[in-house]
């Protein structure tokens, strides 16, 4: 779950981390009242989950609480990338006498932590990577060891960090390696973390992905969930479960297994090209769910995307029994009553596969087709949808 | 002859006498499967009874290997209490640990990762379904009815995906199918069983099927490359999926252009690897390989 730059902020003052002061505002009435009680110089900063807010005039100072309302209002229902303003943060302004960069993230190749710094903060850190990688620190984080002070020093010494600024920025690693780790966070990167003119060193943007296999142990995280942004059927399907991504074609998928549902995304894409492009509609995955609830569910999520027009239920029955999910399909198709108006193509193997097929041929369900094989299913319900 | 489990491994789990345990070591007897003894620290001294064949729980994995010589550990405990499971078979020294715990916090399979460096214990997984060497031995969820022993191996990240591949070429058969598993930070890799493919004399072609996400199927290409004289065919899934989004598998995300489907059939074809388009194709390639 990626993070706000508000909330990311708040986590890393949490755990100690120096931030300015700042709060959250949705309209401009309450940026003017948080610039206010600031007092000072701000800035008005879009809160969305994407780079290039600077680009796309969603980061502006302001200099007294009117004009920060101004700003505000300005901000908010800005389209960046795709993405809908729906909040701003109000933060006190800094001069900036130095920009740095930092971050903890997962190196998966090497299937290690990894600690990212330079002294060269501030543009595009890909880049800097690229153009002059001496310029970034990489260094490798042991999980069991974890980074204390002697580990900060090397990492801090490693970048080259500045004496006058060095003990600062010690404190700062182990105070984000202590939010990267004890949030279960799988990044924490600020940048710019900023030497102020005064000296002070502070984090002046960050960026934190928490993970979600971890939210059994921080219930806590379950508020940092923005539903606002995400779109309504996903949010449906979140809600019951279901682990459900919109796409923009036109056969509704259906499946039991992340890979093979990738993989059926794929198959009915190829299919589709026969018939002038026809696309998946979705990823579906309802892993050993055969149950009917599960299946009307996954159903009926899909069947509310108006641009489907058939749905292929692609099951490979490993523990899961073709019996089971052809009487979770029946009944489904039944709880679901008129709802159901699109063509089911439906592929059943492996486990009871004969009395699976058996109950969907003498259930004889009008919208219901039975085919034997992945690819001649995936054709048929291209052909059904174009 | 197969890789990392046999007709003579000693099977021990791990939670055995949980729901999910209790389902699968019956399922695991059912195959074949020499289950010698199940662990939990609350019911040592007991044991469970699995259609007439009694299972030993031991209170912890050092003194269930004591006892019965286990050198194998399938793992069903829930994701709070895996990171501890996994570091005490790797504590105790067992040979292989097959994790197969959905939902394991990435800090904590890198924390086990780390822990494990330097011992004894492989680790497969987390987030798998296991490994089957056919008529030998199924140490995990595998169905053990999709296909009989053969000469080909298969290694995968899928689950159900791995089962439809077992079942293209079930008439020909496997030597091993190992599902290493979807997540972030796992085990065994891709290359590490395509090292004990080439080395083991009953493989003679290999199946590896990838997806989406991290860099494992390109690093595995350049291994193939350097290290592996029998044939390879590939399948990688995610070619429809779009960028920057999440399906199902935690590892499973993309990107920028590192990590798509594009840039791994790519890898691997150079490499020599012949990669379908369907599993079905990529099955058939295999028999024009095989001869059959």
């Amino acid at each position: 779950m990626d993070l706000f730059e508000y909330q990311a902020r708040d986590l890393l003052a949490s755990h100690g981390v120096p931030v300015l002061p700042g709060g959250v505002a949705e309209t401009p009435e309450q940026a003017e009242a948080i610039a206010r009680e600031i007092g000072t110089t701000v800035v008005v900063k879009a809160q969305v989950k994407t780079g290039g807010r600077g680009k796309a005039g969603g980061v502006k100072l302001a200099d007294s609480a009117e004009d920060a309302r101004a700003r505000a209002q300005d901000i908010l229902g800005l389209d960046i990338k795709g993405h809908i303003t729906h909040r701003v943060m109000v933060a006190q302004a800094s001069d900036i006498a130095e920009e740095y960069y930092f971050s903890y993230l997962l190196d998966r190749a090497n299937r290690t932590f990894l600690a990212m710094a330079s002294v060269e903060g501030g543009m595009e850190i890909e880049q800097l990577a690229v153009e002059r990688p001496e310029a970034l620190a990489r260094i490798p984080v042991d999980a069991t060891t974890g980074v204390d002070t002697a580990k900060a020093a090397e990492i801090v010494d490693a970048a080259g960090f500045p004496a006058e600024v060095r003990d600062q920025v010690i404190a700062i690693a182990v105070q984000l390696w202590d939010t990267f780790a004890k949030e279960d966070a799988t990044l924490v990167e600020v940048n710019p973390l900023a030497k102020a003119p005064d000296g002070t060193v502070l984090a002046l943007d960050a960026k934190v992905t928490l993970d979600e296999n971890a939210r059994f142990r921080h219930p806590q995280h379950e508020e940092l969930e923005d539903s606002a942004s995400a779109d309504p059927l996903e949010a449906a399907a979140k809600e019951k479960d279901l682990n459900y991504v919109k796409l923009d074609g036109e056969v509704g998928i259906i499946g039991n297994g992340a890979g093979l549902v990738m993989s059926t995304l794929d198959v009915v894409a190829y299919a589709g090209e026969e018939f002038g492009g026809v696309k998946p509609a979705n990823f579906l995955d309802i892993g050993g769910g055969a149950s009917a609830e599960i299946m009307a569910n996954g159903l009926h999520i899909i069947l509310s995307d108006p641009a489907v027009k058939s749905v292929f239920v692609n099951v490979f029955g490993g523990i899961t029994a073709c019996d089971a999910v052809a009487n979770g399909i029946v009944h489904a198709l039944q709880l679901l009553g008129d709802e159901a108006t699109k063509p089911l193509v439906v592929r059943l193997d492996g486990n009871n596969v004969e009395e699976g097929r058996r109950i969907l041929s003498e259930a004889n369900h009008p919208l219901v087709t039975l085919v034997d094989t992945m690819d001649g299913a995936a054709r048929r319900a291209a052909e059904l949808a174009a | 002859m197969s890789i990392f489990l046999n007709e003579n491994s000693k099977v021990i789990v791990q939670g055995m006498t949980g729901s999910e345990g209790r389902k699968h070591t019956q399922r695991m007897l059912a195959s074949g499967t020499a289950i010698v003894g199940g662990v939990n620290p609350k019911k040592a001294g007991q044991s469970v009874d699995f259609d007439g064949a009694s299972v030993p729980v031991f209170g912890g994995v050092a003194e269930a290997m004591k006892e019965t010589g286990a050198d194998v550990s399938v793992i069903f405990v829930p994701p709070a209490g895996a990171k501890n499971a996994v570091i005490e078979a790797v504590d105790a020294q067992i040979g292989l640990a097959v994790v197969i715990t959905e939902g394991i916090p990435v800090h904590d399979s890198t924390y086990f990762w780390a822990h494990a460096q330097g011992g004894s214990t492989r680790i497969i997984g987390p987030n798998c379904p296991g490994l089957i060497s056919p008529e030998r031995s199924n140490a995990g969820i595998i169905p053990a009815n999709i296909t009989k022993q053969g000469r080909i191996g298969l290694v995968s990240k899928s689950g159900t995906l791995t089962y439809q591949m077992m079942y293209e070429l079930r008439d020909i058969g496997f030597s091993t199918c190992v599902g290493i598993g979807g997540d972030p930070v796992i085990g065994t890799t891709h290359i590490d069983c395509l090292r004990a493919f080439q080395d083991d004399p009953e493989t003679e072609a290999i199946v590896m099927i990838g997806e989406i996400g991290g860099d494992a199927e390109e690093r595995a290409a350049d291994f193939i490359k350097a290290n592996v004289s029998k044939p390879v065919v590939g399948y990688v899934a995610g070619f429809t999926a779009p960028e920057g989004k999440t399906m199902g598998h935690a590892g499973a995300i993309v990107s920028g252009s590192a990590g798509t489907a594009q840039a791994k059939k790519e890898a691997l074809e150079a490499a020599g690897v012949r990669v379908g388009k369907t599993p079905s194709e990529t099955a058939r390639l295999m028999r024009e390989i095989v001869g059959a």
